[in-house]
């Protein structure tokens, strides 16, 4: 697979599965030219054999045959649930994501896109992972809808207002590779888009030492929730607490009020802080002010990480240098925070 | 051939009176109640929408001839893709055969004087015009940047151009639709002449009902959709953004809905003009009537259940995404049963390589295409990779222009003798119809390639590496333009200089050659009766062929 040949026919194989994706290509080519070529034949064969030799003549009749409309409905039937089958097999792998996965937060904007490592260094239209490591994205937008798409590794997925969608890859191949924002999202659509770098590790480690990593989404989430946002006046543990508590309910179920049940996922987590009123927890009065508009999509997803590591939930890590340089990058971070909010 | 025309108009006398010539004021056209005259009023608009929808293709070639966005600035190029698909989808694709052909010829090959509800059909094409008239209001104050599918929430509360006033427009010309539909299933129903058999229905009348069935079941959502975008645009009412409490998924839904059986509401009357197309040329009954007759139906029904295919990865469950998936490879089977018989009914017969032939014979190959990439795309596991690439623009523009607009101009040909009683330039027309061939495969072709390297649609600029195959696309366009602009001369041409084309040049059983060119206005002078099977060429039904081969000879000698 080559890119810089006179006519590129095929981009970069860079993924886990984007051999899987090739394959079934090269099969549904297979099975289109064993169509095509004798469809075409038989039309210039009998074209040419049975052209008109006589003005207006009459044509034996034929009849149609239930044998021949049998064969050639079951062929293309078998045929096209071996493509279904073989497209199922491909996107299951594609759609299930990994326990333990380096994840990244990807916030896409009329146009750019914003992403933080779990270590906190941020980025604009580039994204920088290692080699062979599953890297899976949250994603969200603060606007319209977007796609994160990125050929090399054969993937791709809508980015959706008020929700989070996944993504996520293993690059096998180090190099730079095309991004692209796939869903038409107005005036500058095609130019929302840039680079994803694929390095060794060691390459890697080198770039996130020498990158301003600023806060984790983790400690961003705890600043919010214990300062800024003063969540903790009501959430924070204690008997007297008047806010619902928030240790280890990741990912379980939580009972409401009217006796429904919801699993405090990450969607749940983000409703709750923007819309409190709509899925009370049973035992707690609705008394949440809701953050519409006081938070941005980023702080959210920060607010989020957080929530999920008071249930223990650890993600993947990532061989950063400890954090010792936050608090000497903290004026830098401000900057490129303001800096992303243009 | 004259002689073969004077000796019909010497029966009676004098020259008959005939729809074109039974009355010539403009009011006589306004008010007509004729399907025919709302046919070709239909014919001049419709034409004139396809024109309008090939300058703005022609600017989106030119514009990505180059990978930056040189010739326009991105904002215009959006406007521009936008308005080629809204015309050419919502002002050609969905009228073009049914209202066009459709209209002229499916009361006359059912045997009947007219439609069941000819005002209903007469407030159809002012619908029609009315919703035009009012996107092209929309396009000359500035146009529209949503692309053709305006989905949310970019349309309803971020986009700052005319989408309240391409929305009307859309809603008005889909009463069009409804009542087209409407109009053609009472007909077929009520109208057929005696002895004109559910059976006995030329395949072309079959596809026209299947279509019938969408267009009422299917129109009626896309108008609520459009309603609802209008609502939440207008009084920020939340439905779609979810800014204000609504669902953009849930547009997309509602949008696909309509929008993917629409696919059908294209493409299903050009597989019916192929059918008339490969049987009469071949001078032979189709192969498996009713396989080909049922298979519209099939189609019809299926495409009902598959729009989640348009969504693979907008977020929707695995679960949606395996089932659409593998309703979407059930709908390829009964489009391969058609192919089948087609290419069956050209053996052993006696085929005339004429002008609607080659257009036939083209729709076979690019329809071919067409379909066969579809099973990529109804993939779920390589489409994730091809969403929203130039693979489905090729696609879909395989199915469309390869599919509907070929067997449009197929139609058109074929028919054109019947509408104006005039012969078009055989030699114009086979080089038109090789041209369109060449240049659409050499536009389309190549785009398979841009899409799997992961080219973004809608994109104004692009990376340097994929300039080759766009130059070869924009120059295909230009080779696909000469060929659809060539028709347009020697058909009006024909209008004028033509010689006259006598009631059934090729000596055809269906009824519409049984009654003269151009009919009159009643369509036929005694109700015909039909002891016929469909496609029957032998001169025990009536089909004097000893007589037209005399006249033939005659006219090559003279």
């Amino acid at each position: 697979m080559q890119t810089n040949s006179w006519v590129p026919l095929f981009p970069d194989q860079a993924s886990s599965f984007a051999w899987q994706v090739d394959y079934l290509y090269f099969y549904l080519i297979i099975v289109s030219v064993a169509f095509t070529i004798p469809i075409v034949v038989a039309v210039f064969v009998f074209g040419i054999k049975y052209r008109e030799k006589e003005k207006f003549a009459t044509p034996e009749e034929m009849h149609g045959s239930i044998l021949l409309e049998t064969t050639w409905s079951i062929i293309p039937f078998v045929i096209s649930m071996t493509i279904f089958l073989g497209g199922a097999i491909v996107y299951y792998n594609q759609y299930r994501l990994p326990d333990d996965g380096m994840e990244v937060y990807v916030v896409g904007k009329q146009w750019m896109w914003k992403l933080q490592h779990e270590t906190g260094q941020r980025e604009i239209n580039e994204l920088h992972v290692p080699v062979n490591r599953k890297v899976k994205l949250t994603m969200t937008t603060e606007d319209v809808l977007h796609d994160f798409s990125i050929p090399a590794f054969r993937t791709k997925a809508d980015v959706v207002p008020g929700r989070y969608t996944y993504l996520w890859f293993e690059a096998t191949k180090p190099g730079k590779y095309h991004l692209y924002c796939a869903e038409y999202c107005g005036l500058n659509h095609s130019g929302m888009g840039g680079y994803v770098y694929v390095m060794e590790q060691s390459d890697f480690d080198n770039w996130l030492s020498g990158n301003v990593s600023g806060q984790t989404p983790v400690e961003q989430g705890r600043d919010l929730f214990e300062n800024k946002l003063g969540c903790a006046s009501c959430h924070a543990g204690g008997p007297a607490q008047r806010g619902a508590k928030l240790e280890g309910i990741f990912n379980k179920e939580v009972k409401l009020v009217g006796g429904n049940t919801v699993i405090a996922n990450e969607a749940y987590i983000r409703e709750s802080i923007l819309n409190p009123g709509g899925q009370i927890v049973e035992g707690f009065q609705p008394i949440m002010p809701t953050f519409k508009g006081q938070v941005t999509e980023e702080q959210i997803v920060s607010l989020v990480a957080y929530i999920k590591s008071l249930s223990g939930v650890q993600t993947g890590t990532t061989s950063a240098p400890p954090a010792a340089n936050t608090n000497a990058a903290q004026p830098a971070r401000a900057s490129n925070a303001n800096s992303a909010e243009q | 051939m004259q002689n073969a025309d004077a000796i019909i108009t010497d029966s009676s006398g004098e020259p008959k009176v005939n729809y074109l010539t039974n009355g010539s004021t403009i009011k006589s056209w306004l008010l007509t109640k004729d399907h025919k005259r709302i046919a070709i009023m239909y014919l001049v608009s419709v034409s004139a929408f396809f024109l309008m929808g090939g300058l703005y293709a022609a600017a989106i070639r030119l514009e990505l001839l180059t990978p930056a966005s040189d010739l326009m600035e991105s904002g215009t190029y959006n406007k521009a893709f936008t308005q080629h698909g809204v015309l050419m989808i919502f002002f050609f694709l969905i009228p073009a055969i049914p209202a066009i052909l459709g209209n002229f010829l499916l009361p006359i090959m059912i045997g009947a004087k007219d439609l069941a509800l000819p005002r209903i059909n007469l407030l159809s094409l002012y619908f029609y015009w009315i919703g035009g008239g009012l996107t092209l209001y929309a396009l000359l104050q500035g146009g529209v940047d949503t692309g053709w599918t305006f989905y949310t929430p970019y349309s309803t509360t971020f986009s700052n151009t005319f989408v309240m006033a391409v929305g009307l427009g859309i809603f008005i010309n889909g009463f069009s639709s409804i009542l087209t539909g409407l109009n053609f299933i009472v007909t077929v129903h009520t109208m057929r002449a005696p002895g004109m058999t559910w059976f006995r229905l030329p395949l072309f009348v079959w596809a026209q009902y299947a279509t019938s069935l969408v267009m009422i079941l299917g129109t009626p959502v896309i108008a609520i959709t459009v309603l609802m975008l209008a609502i939440e645009r207008a009084v920020h009412i939340g439905i779609f953004d979810p800014a204000i409490g609504g669902d953009p998924i849930l547009f997309q839904h509602l949008f696909w809905f309509y929008s993917h059986p629409a696919v059908y509401i294209m493409i299903l009357p050009g597989m019916g003009v192929i059918s008339e197309l490969v049987s009469n040329f071949s001078r032979k009954k189709i192969f498996g009537y009713e396989f080909i007759a049922f298979s519209s139906i099939a189609i019809a029904v299926f495409g009902f259940l598959v729009w989640g295919h348009h969504m693979f990865v907008s977020g929707q469950s695995i679960y949606a995404g395996l089932v659409f998936s593998f309703l979407t490879m059930v709908v390829a089977v009964p489009s391969a049963i058609k192919m089948f018989n087609w290419t069956a009914t050209l053996y052993k017969g006696s085929i005339l390589w004429n002008t609607p032939l080659l257009y036939a014979v083209g729709f076979l190959g690019l329809f071919l295409i067409g379909g066969l990439t579809g099973l990529f795309l109804g993939s779920i596991g390589l489409t994730v990779h091809l969403t929203d690439t130039y693979f489905v623009v090729a696609h879909f523009h395989y199915v469309m222009v390869g599919g509907q607009v070929i067997a449009y101009l197929g139609g058109l040909h074929y028919w054109w003798p019947k509408m104006t009683g005039k012969m078009y330039s055989e030699f114009w027309g086979k080089i038109s119809a090789m041209l369109v061939f060449v240049g659409f495969n050499l536009t389309f072709f190549p785009q398979f390639i841009l899409g799997y390297q992961g080219m973004p649609r809608r994109y104004a600029s692009y990376p340097e590496e994929l300039q080759v195959l766009n130059i070869f696309s924009t120059a295909g366009a230009s080779v696909l333009g000469v060929g659809l602009m060539m028709p347009v001369v020697y058909l009006v041409h024909s209008l004028f200089f033509g010689k006259p084309a006598g009631d059934n040049p090729w000596m055809l059983p269906g009824l519409e050659w049984r009654t003269s060119s151009p009919p009159p206005t009643e369509n036929f002078e005694t109700m015909p009766v039909v002891t016929w099977e469909a496609y029957e060429f032998g001169e025990e039904n009536g089909l004097d062929t000893e007589e037209a081969r005399r006249r033939e000879a005659v006219s090559t000698v003279s």
